[in-house]
């Protein structure tokens, strides 16, 4: 599985990585992490809102930092 | 009732007496802290709710290819609505662009967004009522209006970084919510405003609490009255450096005009507060060359002094 958090290194950035890290640890799962910071890449995926979470290639969300729990359910 | 619990609360259990300006000063803290953040959480709440329902890439397709000047208005009223923070202003500027929103159109989405933004708005509305809140709106939709209009009439698409045209933007389905994600969405919006916000507002609320029971009266009038033609330009570079800090500004500015601050100065200084940012002209310089950001500065800077005069005359 492979997990990227989109966005230019702002706060809220961070801060879905952290979730989408503990999530992904909580559910005993493995994943390669990726943080892409080059806007081509962000754009590549149609997101103008961010932070935006990717799983396997799919824009999940974006705009909203999502808790843990929210990336849990969505990886179940 | 907030009234009488300010009163209960300063001059009973902490023993000020009424009528005096320590009384009064910290009566007047508690109630308008009480009221404004009481505003904060209700309205902030019902307008994220509002918000869910405009995502970007919705807004993206409501502009795109549209006219002219009835684009521009389209856009500035979407951008009061749209959920933006600066630090998307670079994707949401490429994604704008390339999928046909003209390039003034956008404009007056970026002009609008910050200007006109919901913390703004609630202050201005619980501290100084709704007539100059309107007259704020009014004036900031008609700048994003005109100033993105005039951009796009001077036919500057060559000063976007070339990049952008030649980026490729990949299409999304805008994610359906439920009402209960909104409600969620809505509710962590929300706590992550006020957790923001909340000791600026305090703070700035003290601090005009305290210019308006000590200063004496009046002792603006000289410089920021409506006499002194300096006055709106000085108040417009004052507020560039305070960039976005709204929650912070109107109180304090709330407290200036009841010392003899006039309203068009009042109105100029805090639109160059919210709308002139250093730091989004420094992350728009990603997608604009240089020359263009000046051009949007000097609109936009030339515009909102145009705004203070224009209310020191006929208020």
């Amino acid at each position: 599985m492979k997990i990227e958090i989109l966005g230019m290194g702002c706060q809220k950035c961070k801060a879905l990585d952290l979730a989408a890290k503990q999530a992904v640890q909580e559910l005993g799962l493995e994943a390669d992490f990726d943080k892409v910071e080059d806007i081509k890449k962000i754009m590549k995926y149609g997101v103008m809102i961010t932070p935006a979470l990717v799983i396997d290639g799919v824009v999940k969300a974006s705009g909203k930092v999502l808790s843990k729990d929210d990336i849990k359910a969505m990886l179940k | 009732m907030l009234q009488e619990f300010a009163d209960l609360l300063v001059y009973e259990w902490l023993g000020l007496l009424p009528g005096t300006t320590m009384g009064d000063a910290v009566n007047f803290f508690v109630y308008d802290s009480i009221k404004i953040f009481l505003m904060l959480i209700v309205i902030i709440f019902g307008v994220s709710i509002l918000r869910s329902y405009f995502p970007a890439e919705r807004t993206k397709k409501i502009l795109s290819h549209k006219r002219e000047f009835y684009g521009n208005i389209m856009a500035a009223l979407l951008g009061t609505v749209t959920p933006f923070c600066s630090c998307s202003a670079v994707p949401v500027f490429i994604g704008f662009i390339e999928s046909g929103v003209p390039l003034g159109i956008t404009f007056s989405f970026l002009i609008a967004s910050p200007m006109v933004n919901e913390v703004a708005v609630i202050m201005l509305w619980g501290l100084l009522g709704w007539k100059i809140t309107a007259i704020y709106i009014s004036s900031g939709l008609v700048i994003a209006i005109i100033g993105g209009y005039l951009i796009g009439k001077f036919k500057l698409e060559h000063l976007v970084q070339d990049y952008v045209y030649e980026m490729k933007v990949g299409d999304t389905e805008i994610i359906e919510q439920s009402f209960v994600e909104r409600l969620q969405y809505a509710r962590s919006y929300t706590k992550e405003i006020v957790k923001k916000i909340w000791m600026y507002v305090i703070i700035a609320i003290a601090l005009g609490g305290f210019i308006h029971g000590y200063a004496p009266e009046d002792f603006l009038t000289q410089y920021a009255g409506k006499d002194n033609i300096w006055a709106v330009p000085m108040a417009v570079l004052i507020g560039v450096p305070l960039y976005s800090n709204a929650a912070g500004v109107i109180p304090i500015v709330t407290a200036l005009i009841q010392k003899g601050m006039s309203l068009g100065t009042a109105l100029a200084f805090m639109m160059a507060v919210t709308a002139l940012s250093f730091p989004e002209m420094i992350i728009l310089r990603n997608v604009l060359k240089p020359k263009l950001i000046a051009i949007f500065i000097a609109i936009l800077t030339i515009s909102i002094i145009f705004t203070g005069y224009l209310f020191n005359i006929i208020i």
